[in-house]
């Protein structure tokens, strides 16, 4: 990833979208679960136009300088817009219910971000993660990698001392 | 070097001179650590901080992997890349023996990315992805990674993996997935957070902990202390890299 969108292409997406709730032809206009509390982190009709940008900010903010705030980030997002349901389900990025999917399928739009992230609040990232962590196939264990790790390490009783 | 006794007096020894230089003595044997303060969360890191960690192989357990699974189950590799080869599968951080041919004397340490000053992996990257942050630590920046796996091969360490499948149920710090390499990250998301990397954390040691954390910036810090009272040494020092992993016992 990623590229931005093309200046071409954004006003007809965008017409496409406002045209929503008028349109018949489109089929339903998609159903967006509303989050947790009371408002968005930024109005909401900002936030359907401008979201991706905050985002995407965001991501080269936490990832190449190490800022956290948590306004635009995107496990935040998670945390109030991805909530179980009356019956205890959640729905996962790959079905239209998921809150990120769901404009996303409507409009055609493909995000790759969740190939990645975890699709879940970080509340509810632990229990879906099985550890396998013992057992037989511990590969990592040290005695396997002997033969590269021996000659990489013979240079380092050589090597001098550091600062 | 008889080890035991020697870390026994080391201990001692960097608990009350930490406390002279720069500690502030809450109570009787409670010391408020200098490294553990958090930078504000909209700041950037600097190059204040330079994050290191030491290794004591003196104290490095043969039979123990804890570092290494617990560096699996905070970063979740290991046991999701299901389809991948042993060759394949990721490996952040892993445990190496070591035996002199001659005595027949073992050492047993852990390597990981070391967090090199002058990473050959950064200058190779076509993209920018393969990266320093300022506080020193090595990351990929998974977004504009193409996968092309130049920095595997550029790091003498042998320390980055590259995803080979699809994977789910990654950890929310630790977004991880196909067509791209990944290493150790210093446990970032703890740093910025004030906190240890895992592996450091649950390192047990034989007879105290076998790994620090701490800034080598700071010369009150505890990493630093030791390493001016009993020096370190770097994996192939030789090749100049100046990394942020240093090793002592070996
Ligand atoms: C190839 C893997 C990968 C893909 C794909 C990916 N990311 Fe990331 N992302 C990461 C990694 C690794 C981090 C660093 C995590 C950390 O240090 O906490 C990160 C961090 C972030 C952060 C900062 C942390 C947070 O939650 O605020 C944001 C924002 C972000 N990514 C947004 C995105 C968006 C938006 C997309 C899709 C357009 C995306 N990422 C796709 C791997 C990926
Ligand atoms: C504090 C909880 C909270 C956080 C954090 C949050 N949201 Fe929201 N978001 C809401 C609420 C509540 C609404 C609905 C507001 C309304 O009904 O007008 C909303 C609405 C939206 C909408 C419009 C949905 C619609 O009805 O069309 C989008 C898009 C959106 N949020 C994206 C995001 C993104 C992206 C993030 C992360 C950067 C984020 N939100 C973070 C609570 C949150
Ligand atoms: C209100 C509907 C709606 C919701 C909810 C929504 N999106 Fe979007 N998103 C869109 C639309 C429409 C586009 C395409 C806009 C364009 O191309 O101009 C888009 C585009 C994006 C892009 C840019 C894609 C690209 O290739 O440039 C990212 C990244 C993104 N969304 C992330 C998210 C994330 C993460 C969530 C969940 C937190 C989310 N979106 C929820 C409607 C939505």
């Amino acid at each position: 990833m990623s590229f931005r969108r093309s200046i071409a292409g954004l006003p007809l997406i965008m017409a496409g979208l406002l045209a929503l709730p008028l349109s018949t032809q489109a089929g339903d206009p998609p159903q967006v679960a509303k989050g947790k509390g009371d408002a968005c982190v930024e109005p909401t009709d900002v936030m359907r136009r401008d979201h991706m940008d905050f985002l995407m900010h965001q991501r080269d903010d936490t990832m190449r300088q190490g800022i956290r705030t948590k306004k635009y980030s995107l496990n935040e997002c998670l945390e109030c817009h991805v909530q179980p349901d009356e019956s205890g389900e959640v729905a996962r990025i790959d079905s239209p219910d998921h809150f990120c999917s769901t404009c996303h399928t409507y409009a055609a739009v493909k995000v790759d971000c969740f190939e990645c992230h975890s699709d879940l609040p970080k509340s509810m990232n632990k229990a879906a993660y099985k550890h396998k962590l013992t057992g037989d196939d511990m590969h990592h264990a040290g005695i396997q990698h002997e033969d590269i790790s021996k000659g990489m390490l013979d240079a380092i009783v050589a090597g001098g001392e550091s600062k | 070097m008889t080890m035991q006794n020697t870390d026994q007096s080391r201990r001692k020894f960097l608990g009350t001179s930490a406390a002279a230089v720069a500690g502030v003595t809450i109570a009787p044997g409670v010391l408020l650590h200098t490294p553990a303060q958090a930078r504000p969360v909209d700041q950037p890191a600097t190059s204040a901080q330079r994050w290191g960690i030491l290794i004591d192989t003196n104290q490095c357990d043969a039979g123990c992997n804890d570092c290494v699974t617990a560096c699996q189950s905070e970063n979740g590799w290991g046991s999701n890349e299901t389809k991948s080869s042993p060759e394949q599968q990721a490996e952040w951080i892993r445990k190496v023996e070591l035996k002199d041919p001659n005595t027949g004397y073992k050492q047993s340490l852990p390597v990981m990315c070391q967090h090199c000053e002058t990473p050959p992996c950064v200058d190779v990257c076509p993209t920018g992805a393969s990266m320093k942050r300022a506080d020193g630590i090595v990351l990929v920046d998974k977004h504009i990674c193409i996968g092309c796996r130049y920095c595997m091969m550029a790091c003498p360490y042998k320390a980055r993996s590259f995803i080979h499948e699809t994977l789910t149920d990654q950890k929310t710090v630790a977004p991880r997935g196909k067509g791209t390499v990944e290493s150790c990250t210093m446990c970032v998301h703890r740093v910025d957070d004030g906190g240890t990397p895992a592996c450091v954390e649950a390192c047990p040691g034989k007879n105290g902990k076998a790994m620090v954390f701490g800034d080598l910036n700071d010369p009150n810090s505890e990493i630093s202390q030791r390493l001016k009272q009993y020096g370190g040494k770097q994996i192939r020092a030789d090749l100049g890299l100046n990394p942020g992993v240093r090793y002592q016992g070996i």
